[in-house]
């Protein structure tokens, strides 16, 4: 281990926090244009800093790799320790990249504070790494929490008119949960002799009351946040109002903290409980398909839309944790990065039919195709990931969790599987109505196909999700073991 | 007896600042009116932070009574007795320019602030109930005339005689107590008394009426529900330099008696007032935070969110444990430091006619005040316990020092309220960040100061930027004041 391995994450957190503040630094929107190739540069170079966390993975083992390991608050044994595995690894590369494609997306779009809307953006990049590679329970907690005040900023500087009921909802509700998972921590501590370690609370033998309020404490916190049925109706409310790159941020990373919550603390940390729970939680998850996926076919707003197909697909991650199965879980977690590319790609694209005519209406539009054939391309190939066609990354996350879910209860795969019949026909549904038909609103026809700008962050989510999609071996080799190992510990009871 | 065995240099600082008060007076007579200010002002501070670096002198000499056994240096004295002064020191920066044209920066300000100090000190360093009243009552009647110095002011008027009667209430109800102590144990000393509170029963009944007798009268002092009511009024009455004084500083005097008295003095009877105490946290906890949901204006809103921070100081007292006494203090510090900071914000944007102290005066103060707007920003997370800030570490400790104790349900009611807390500090945020300022209002048609000083907005920019920057180093600073507190309370 070499001194760049060993501080690679601290660099990969503290790096988007420190070009945060030098974008914040270049003031007000005199020097916007300076701001914006600031923010570009740094989230690039993050970027390229992240790629080694790829290449010099070992996908052989479940242990925590790229570890550091400080004393920080000594009477409390906290430690500044980080340290990533299979799970973390993936989601770690997904926020460096579509924090770029977010800085990309905002750069003409936003006029107004510039400088403060991407410093935003640099600064949560970090507290998500941060959230994604801690090791210990109370630097979990502080950027999981610190990671809501830039996102409370940017959906009520840079949102919708209803912006403020959205951002205040949004940050009561993940607070709340949070709280009670602050709670069971210190509990944990208490339990552990002194130890805030995530790693050492997941060998500590529990009770069975003990491990269910526990469990209940941090359901609360990761429920809250992935979001599942009936907590999640702050998400379409934050969506809707959001400005693009937000959506983005919190359909694609987000989210996806929430349910890498349930595999680094909840199902390790209380495995009696989260299996005695199961049935709780996949009956949730399966409203989700099923009903959320019904809400979302009847929507006319294009972003509520897609905020209520996140929440039907956040449906199968969840499903796919807690049925215990090794398929079911690689493609739970699959599909979490899939779904990062997909819905980030079609917030992108309302984006940028919003850009256009500041509508976000599904009747606003119609006969897209015509005036903007490009534009038009990339719609429909994401609105067929998102439906889950083979080929793309949306099928391969799908289709394993199905499968998984089958092996374990038939009934649980079937009432699954209607997704892939709701999801198309909420999906193409709306494809069709706002991309082909014939043009009937006169504004429609001046609106000028994707720039190069535009053209560029879409291709590259869309070879993203291609590629996914025709090879998903590197990434399911890469979780393989940490999978594996998850699955192995939750299966030994600690009572 | 001579003077030497009296151990006069434990009492230094509040000598200083008696003598640097009285100085300051006396000078006052002999200058021209324009001139006086000019001279007070830097002399009071050079007292303040000098007497801040006496006690720090003190600081590692151990435990070392004075004055025979009237009154103590230890550990925790000297860092709260710094504390006091540094933080005083803060309030008379950042409080000058908006004093000054308000007509109240006159010498008997700085001299009312001086002993207020040396009233503080006292009570920080008491080790008899005496000393511990006299410095009370010092304190309390330098605040009382410091509210009432604006005589132009009804509100000023109604709150000074408001904090006057209920004071002298709950100074009342305390001797009482008192009283009643010196009655069973036939000694003022705390000394002695926390030597001989074990010889009694838990159920004798004189005893247990002094300890409720006692602890209404600190929580009155602290403004704890239900001994709350005078605090929204007292500081929204107050002119803003005062109230920036009276909520800050004396809230670190308010633990350190809380600290000799309970802790050390009734130290053997946890029982007979833990449950007071949580009743209180609880209650407090609950209300302040709802009730300031309701608040048009910030001072008004900050003394409920004081109301509901003073309950979760009381969180770490519950159980008697050194731990628990240590995540308090570690409480009581941040929060002044937090408190400093909001308040020196609020005095940076009035304007000679204009207040500011109405939450609506804050809308769309990112657009004027950008460099303000973020650290008000800082102070409002660090008031939530959001972090990274400073104040989630005050609120994790003390949590974690009730959950210890096993008072579960304490902690969740807490956490819960802490969620409500969290909507008006985000109001805040929303008016400076979301809201644009009304083109009419009086905000932007107020004419500016013509002059600013440069000093209190370093000084401001310091102390709430250290909330975020110190989190590196909070493990550091944690265990520092775990160790002045040295043999308090049970391990």
């Amino acid at each position: 281990m070499n001194w760049f391995d060993q501080h690679l994450l601290s660099l990969l957190i503290w790096f988007p926090v420190l070009g945060g503040i030098f974008v914040l630094a270049t003031g007000d929107d005199r020097n916007a244009a300076t701001a914006r190739r600031m923010a570009l540069g740094f989230s690039v170079a993050i970027f390229a800093l992240s790629l080694p966390l790829w290449t010099r993975f070992d996908t052989q083992t479940a242990a925590m790799q790229f570890v550091e390991k400080t004393p920080w608050i000594e009477r409390f044994s906290v430690y500044y320790s980080l340290g990533i595995d299979g799970i973390a690894m993936p989601l770690v590369l997904l926020t460096t990249f579509l924090t770029v494609i977010v800085i990309i997306s905002g750069w003409q779009v936003i006029s107004q504070r510039v400088a403060q809307y991407f410093a935003a953006f640099l600064i949560m990049e970090g507290l998500m790494i941060g959230v994604f590679c801690a090791l210990d329970a109370v630097l979990f907690y502080l950027f999981w929490e610190a990671m809501l005040i830039p996102m409370f900023l940017i959906i009520g500087i840079w949102g919708g008119p209803n912006r403020v009921y959205a951002a205040i909802k949004f940050f009561l509700y993940t607070l709340l949960g949070s709280l009670l998972m602050l709670v069971a921590l210190i509990y944990l501590y208490m339990v552990a002799q002194g130890s805030f370690d995530i790693l050492e609370f997941h060998q500590l033998p529990l009770g069975a009351t003990a491990q269910a309020l526990i469990f209940f404490a941090f359901f609360a916190a990761f429920a809250v946040k992935v979001p599942m049925v009936p907590v999640h109706t702050w998400l379409p409310d934050a969506h809707v109002e959001a400005p693009t790159g937000g959506s983005v941020i919190l359909a694609a990373i987000t989210l996806k903290m929430g349910a890498y919550g349930f595999l680094r603390l909840c199902i390790p940390i209380t495995p009696d409980a989260a299996h005695r729970f199961a049935p709780l939680v996949i009956g949730l998850s399966l409203v989700a398909v099923v009903y959320i996926a019904l809400v979302a076919l009847v929507q006319r707003d294009m972003k509520k839309l897609i905020a209520y197909s996140s929440i039907s697909h956040m449906g199968f991650v969840t499903l796919g944790f807690f049925v215990f199965e090794t398929m079911a879980m690689e493609g739970a977690v699959v599909q979490m990065i899939s779904h990062g590319f997909v819905s980030g790609a079609l917030f992108l694209c309302v984006g940028v039919l919003y850009d256009r005519l500041h509508s976000r209406e599904i009747a606003t539009y119609g006969g897209v195709a015509k005036v903007m054939p490009v534009f038009a391309f990339f719609l429909v190939f994401f609105a067929m990931a998102n439906a889950g066609l083979p080929g793309t990354s949306g099928f391969v996350g799908e289709f394993l969790v199905i499968l998984g879910t089958f092996s374990v209860n038939g009934w649980y795969a079937a009432a699954a599987a209607l997704t892939l019949v709701f999801g198309a026909a909420y999906t193409l549904w709306m494809v069709k109505r706002v991309v082909f038909g014939p043009l009937t609103n006169s504004a429609v026809e001046g609106m000028n196909d994707v720039d190069s700008r535009e053209f560029l962050i879409l291709a590259l989510v869309a070879i993203a999700v291609m590629a996914l999609g025709l090879w998903p071996a590197p990434l399911l080799e890469v979780m393989h073991a940490s999978v594996d190992n998850l699955l192995a510990h939750a299966s030994v009871s600690k009572l | 007896m001579t003077l030497a065995s009296l151990n006069l240099w434990v009492i230094a600082p509040e000598i200083l600042l008696s003598v640097v008060a009285c100085l300051v007076l006396l000078i006052d007579l002999f200058l021209p009116a324009d001139r006086r200010p000019g001279v007070g002002y830097p002399l009071a501070l050079f007292a303040l932070l000098g007497a801040a670096m006496a006690s720090l002198m003190g600081l590692d000499n151990g435990s070392m009574t004075a004055l025979n056994e009237l009154v103590i240096s230890d550990g925790v004295g000297a860092v709260l007795k710094a504390g006091t002064g540094i933080g005083t020191a803060g309030v008379l920066i950042y409080s000058r320019e908006y004093a000054r044209v308000r007509g109240l920066w006159r010498a008997e300000y700085l001299v009312l602030i001086l002993f207020a100090v040396v009233g503080m000190m006292t009570m920080i360093g008491a080790n008899h109930l005496l000393t511990l009243y006299v410095g009370l009552e010092l304190l309390a009647l330098c605040l009382y005339s410091m509210i009432g110095m604006q005589r132009d002011s009804v509100r000023a008027a109604e709150a000074a005689m408001k904090y006057f009667v209920l004071g002298a209430l709950a100074s009342g109800i305390l001797l009482y107590g008192m009283s009643l102590l010196y009655g069973l144990t036939g000694s003022l000393s705390l000394a002695e008394l926390a030597s001989s509170s074990g010889s009694f029963a838990p159920t004798n009944l004189p005893l247990l009426t002094a300890v409720v007798l006692i602890v209404a009268g600190l929580l009155f002092k602290l403004g704890v529900v239900p001994f709350h009511m005078w605090v929204p009024d007292v500081y929204d009455g107050s002119a803003t330099s005062t109230t920036l004084f009276l909520s800050s500083v004396p809230k670190l005097a308010a633990f350190a008696i809380m600290l000799r008295l309970l802790a050390y003095g009734l130290g053997d009877w946890v029982s007979a007032w833990q449950d007071m105490l949580a009743i209180a946290a609880v209650l407090s906890i609950s209300v302040g935070n709802i009730v300031a949901i309701a608040q048009t204006s910030i001072k008004r809103m900050l003394g409920y969110s004081t109301i509901s921070h003073m309950g979760f100081l009381l969180l770490g007292f519950l159980g008697g444990t050194a731990h628990g006494y240590s995540a308090s203090l570690s409480y009581v510090v941040i929060y002044t430091v937090i408190t400093l900071g909001a308040f020196g914000i609020i005095l940076l944007l009035s304007k000679p006619q204009f207040e500011s102290d109405a939450l609506s005066d804050l809308k769309g103060l990112n657009h004027r005040r950008p460099g303000l707007a973020f650290l008000m920003l800082i102070v409002m997370f660090s008031l939530a316990g959001v972090p990274p800030t400073a104040g989630f570490f005050a609120k994790l400790l003390v949590l974690q020092a009730a959950l210890e104790n096993g008072f579960l349900w304490t902690v969740i009611v807490a956490v819960v309220m802490a969620v409500v807390g969290a909507f008006y500090y985000l109001r805040v945020v929303k008016l400076m960040y979301f809201d644009l300022p009304d083109q009419d209002d009086q905000v932007l048609s107020a004419p500016e100061l013509d002059h600013v000083s440069t000093a209190a907005r370093w000084v401001l920019t310091v102390n709430v930027l250290s909330l975020v920057l110190v989190v590196p180093w909070i493990g550091n600073l944690v265990d520092w004041l775990t160790r002045t507190l040295g043999t308090f309370g049970r391990l």
